[in-house]
């Protein structure tokens, strides 16, 4: 199962890669979004898949997920989400400033 | 502190406080106060002279940082009274001449003076301290001190050019030179030069001996412009001319010569010290005396025989060191001779080449121009000037009765000397050594006749001239008089300064030879010899050359009077900023996925690199779970939706389907027992779907990637690498995890959630309270992005506003 994990964990960095090395900007944040979902999946393989309940004490099983790699994702997914909104707008005012969403043509000016 | 640390640091102070005097005193000129400062210390190194007559020597020591073994210890003897002798002597004479050469309304005089304070400051520290670092620290003082004397009629292009080229030079030596101190310490464990010499053997013994000894001869040979360093100190011409006489006659191009003396007793004695001094110092003496030929500016001539002198010094210094090779004291003493030799012609050549730059410094100021073709006639118009040009170059030239003549014959003895020296391989090439020696000599006469009669002789144009031309005033005169009548009184009475000056200088070069048996007698006369007829042939070679100089001025060499290694020095200037921009413009191409380029491929290679190193490909199922079926059909779906995401051309599948992704993720936290994970997933996917569309609907229509096939399998290559790298890491650590059996901590979150923190759901219990820091500053990145995300779009600055 982690082998396996570990496979689909290597298919959304390599999708995400491609995506970033794209000219769109849009395409880059899709892509880093990619990255966070192989990330976090990765995060929960490395925790080890073995078998056991959710972790809320009240289902009175013995063996429990383990929780703190739950924890960190959770905290990950969010900050995720706040720079991919960030950028989302800074791509949209980017584009209304300057008309353009093409990489290659958001190149520095020539006096730098 | 002492008083030997407050004269090195008097002229600092000076510095310091002229700028601040100089305002107030308008009506005089600063020169008269900045002169106290040379005066004074002049007067308090000569009272200091008992301290080191017969090789005695006065340490002063004072902490700095003393756990980096630098302290600035000063250190007095001999050599390093002869230098601060020379250095506050020539100092005094030339701030007095450059009262009347500067004029105080329209320079601005205090920045001069205090940089030729700080100069002088600094020459003192390098001659006077022990510690190594201290006198790489007052070594690229001088460099710095003298790059700002001579741009400083900034305004010149031709003055930060020559001031540039002299820094860079002189710089570039500099750091050559500490790496060899530091190598030196890394052998001894100290910077004390006295402590080094003490080690002399275990200096000569170790690995670092050749290249310790390279970087030091480089940061002298730099200094003093010897070959092929040498052609900063013609562009370095453009100082005013008191600069000139100062630094780059009499004191500062002689820090590599005092270097090299100073560093003599702990290199000495080896066979590669010997000849790379020996021919250095000959290519640069007939390299400047030949170059000097055909220089068309007086000043550019005075600049080449300054190199070619400082080459004769090095040859001097290098024929000396062979006083360590000797079996006994006496042979060494035989030896010694060509120290004592460099040592008088050091003086000498500070006395006579000092008058001399003031001479053509007069001309200058008073014709308003300094080419020798434009020159001529001016020995009635300028007697005193004259006169004072004849005494010079008559001693340059090595003519009798004066001090250059008595310094030309020891030189030739010594080198008559060499072909019984023992030293490797001189017995052959001693004969070659004296010949180059002799022709050089010649030159020296030649262009010592051409600067003489081109300037003085011949026929006064009048409309040559921007000027009445008339005699220099008085106290312009005082100076380059003081140093003529030297000249006079050292050719005369040769043995004036010897025992007390001289004597305890080469004692300090030569500590193992009792300093009681270095004595000398020179005389004027010293018999029908070999020498006196080598310096007829010559006079008479030289006149022979003068007197034939139409005929052979317009030859090929004698055309291009810009040294050749300018244009080595310009090409590699220019190719090295050509260069780098060439690189900068390669690697800087401004484009994002470049940069994401190296940036992968450096950690893909760093990565791949270290996993074959270490060899930790594992490959490892056993500890692995068996999954269930349904979650192969899961992985299945994201892994087509993820790569159909790869052939998305239009916006909203494309988002779509990073939603169907987002959400099969989510699906997957839930079926590895994560529900706070799923629930949060589900959320911010469809959050983030929703913000998506709202962007697209601003964005405009996506444009087809474009692009080489080359470019889009690089780009294939290198995310196929990266994901694979991603999955061997996953695996292997996966593997290493289950084999270093470490216990999870999770098991104190089972035992202790309810216990300690009274709640049930654990995911939750480690974000607000075992955890609890890492949600506030989570909080806090979600309340900078909505700030920063209201600012993006309320706040609407065009460029250039004043925000």
């Amino acid at each position: 199962m982690e082998t396996l994990m570990a496979l689909l964990v290597g298919l959304l960095f390599t999708v995400g890669t491609y995506m970033v090395l794209s000219k769109n900007i849009v395409r880059i944040i899709l892509g880093t979004a990619i990255f966070s979902h192989g990330s976090h999946l990765l995060l929960i393989t490395m925790g080890g898949l073995k078998g056991g309940s959710a972790p809320l004490l009240d289902q009175g099983n013995d063996a429990f997920v383990d929780s703190l790699p739950q924890a960190l994702i959770l905290t990950a997914i969010v900050i995720n989400f706040g720079v991919t909104a960030f950028f989302l707008v800074l791509a949209y005012r980017g584009y209304t400033e300057l008309g353009t969403d093409d990489m290659n043509q958001l190149r520095g000016n020539k006096d730098e | 502190m002492s008083s030997l640390h407050l004269a090195i640091l008097l002229p600092f102070i000076a510095a310091i406080v002229i700028p601040f005097i100089y305002p107030l005193t308008k009506r005089l000129h600063t020169g008269w106060i900045t002169i106290l400062v040379p005066a004074a210390l002049f007067l308090y190194f000569v009272f200091r002279l008992g301290d080191t007559a017969n090789g005695g020597y006065i340490v002063e020591e004072m902490a700095w940082v003393p756990s980096l073994d630098i302290n600035f210890d000063a250190y007095l003897d001999g050599l390093g009274l002869l230098f601060a002798l020379l250095i506050t002597g020539i100092g005094v004479l030339v701030v007095l001449y450059s009262i009347f050469y500067l004029d105080k309304t329209k320079e601005q005089l205090a920045n001069f003076y205090v940089y030729l304070l700080m100069f002088m400051g600094a020459m003192l520290g390098i001659v006077l301290s022990d510690n190594l670092i201290v006198l790489y620290i007052f070594w690229e003082i001088t460099s710095l001190s003298s790059a700002l004397l001579i741009s400083y009629w900034f305004t010149n292009k031709g003055s930060i050019f020559g001031a540039r080229k002299s820094m860079l030079v002189t710089v570039f030596g500099g750091f050559a030179m500490m790496a060899g101190f530091i190598l030196l310490y890394l052998e001894t464990g100290t910077f004390s030069i006295q402590a080094l010499i003490d080690q002399r053997d275990l200096i000569m013994a170790s690995p670092y001996f050749i290249p310790a000894m390279i970087l030091v001869l480089l940061g002298a040979f730099t200094k003093s412009a010897q070959f092929p360093f040498h052609f900063w100190l013609p562009d370095a011409m453009e100082a005013p001319t008191p600069v000139s006489a100062y630094l780059h006659s009499a004191t500062m191009v002689k820090a590599g010569i005092y270097l090299v003396a100073r560093m003599t007793p702990i290199f000495a004695g080896a066979a590669e010290w010997f000849w790379i001094i020996v021919v250095t110092g000959l290519m640069t003496l007939i390299w400047g005396s030949v170059s000097a030929v055909r220089q068309k500016d007086l000043k550019g001539i005075l600049a080449f025989s300054t190199i070619s002198q400082l080459g004769l010094l090095m040859v001097l210094l290098g024929l000396g060191s062979a006083a360590f090779t000797g079996e006994t004291i006496d042979e060494n003493l035989v030896y010694s001779a060509a120290i004592m030799t460099a040592i008088i012609h050091l003086f000498n050549h500070a006395t006579f080449k000092g008058s001399l730059f003031m001479a053509v410094g007069i001309i200058d100021h008073e014709t308003g121009t300094r080419h020798i073709q434009k020159l001529g006639g001016l020995m009635a118009i300028m007697p005193v000037t004259f006169t004072i040009s004849l005494i010079g170059l008559a001693s340059m030239a090595g003519i009798p009765p004066f001090n250059g003549f008595i310094s030309k014959e020891m030189f030739f003895t010594e080198l008559l000397h060499i072909s019984s020296m023992n030293v490797a391989g001189v017995e052959t090439w001693g004969v070659v050594v004296l010949a180059v020696a002799w022709i050089a000599s010649v030159f020296t006469f030649l262009y010592c006749a051409i600067l003489f009669f081109k300037t003085f002789f011949g026929t006064f144009n009048k409309e040559n001239f921007s000027k009445e031309v008339h005699e220099a005033p008085l106290g312009m005169l005082i100076s380059p008089v003081i140093l003529v009548g030297l000249v006079i009184i050292l050719g005369l009475f040769p043995n004036l300064l010897v025992p007390t000056v001289i004597e305890p200088a080469v004692a300090s070069i030569l500590p193992h030879l009792p300093a009681e048996e270095l004595t000398i007698n020179l005389s004027l006369w010293h018999g029908l010899n070999t020498e006196l007829l080598m310096s007829l042939g010559v006079i008479g070679f030289g006149t022979t050359l003068y007197m034939t100089y139409p005929k052979w001025k317009n030859l090929w060499l004698m055309q291009h009077d810009r040294d050749p290694f300018n244009s080595v020095y310009d090409k590699s200037l220019n190719g090295l900023s050509t260069s780098s921009e060439w690189i900068t413009n390669v690697q800087m191409t401004g484009r994002l996925k470049d940069y994401f380029t190296y940036m992968l491929l450096f950690i893909v290679s760093l990565l791949t690199y270290s996993f074959i190193r270490s060899d930790s490909f594992t490959l490892s199922f056993a500890q692995t779970e068996e999954a269930p079926l349904f979650l192969y059909g899961i992985v299945f779906l994201t892994i087509l939706s993820t790569i159909a995401l790869l052939f998305m051309k239009e916006r909203i599948p494309l988002i779509i389907t990073v939603g169907v992704v987002g959400f099969l993720i989510a699906l997957l936290f839930a079926v590895f027992s994560a529900q706070d994970l799923a629930i949060t997933q589900l959320l911010i996917e469809t959050v983030t779907v929703v913000l998506l569309l709202l962007a697209f609907r601003h964005l405009p229509e996506m444009v087809q990637e474009t692009g080489s096939r080359v470019r889009k399998s690089l780009h294939i290559a290198l995310s196929v690498s990266v994901g694979l790298l991603v999955f061997l890491i996953g695996t292997a650590s996966f593997a290493l995890r289950n084999d270093a059996n470490f216990t999870p901590i999770s098991e104190f979150f089972i035992e202790n959630s309810y216990s300690l923190a009274g709640g049930k759901n654990m995911v939750n219990v480690i974000l607000v309270d075992f955890r609890g820091l890492d949600t506030i500053l989570e909080v806090l990145v979600l309340a900078i992005v909505a700030l920063a995300i209201l600012m993006m779009v309320k706040l609407r600055f065009k460029g250039g506003e004043d925000v």
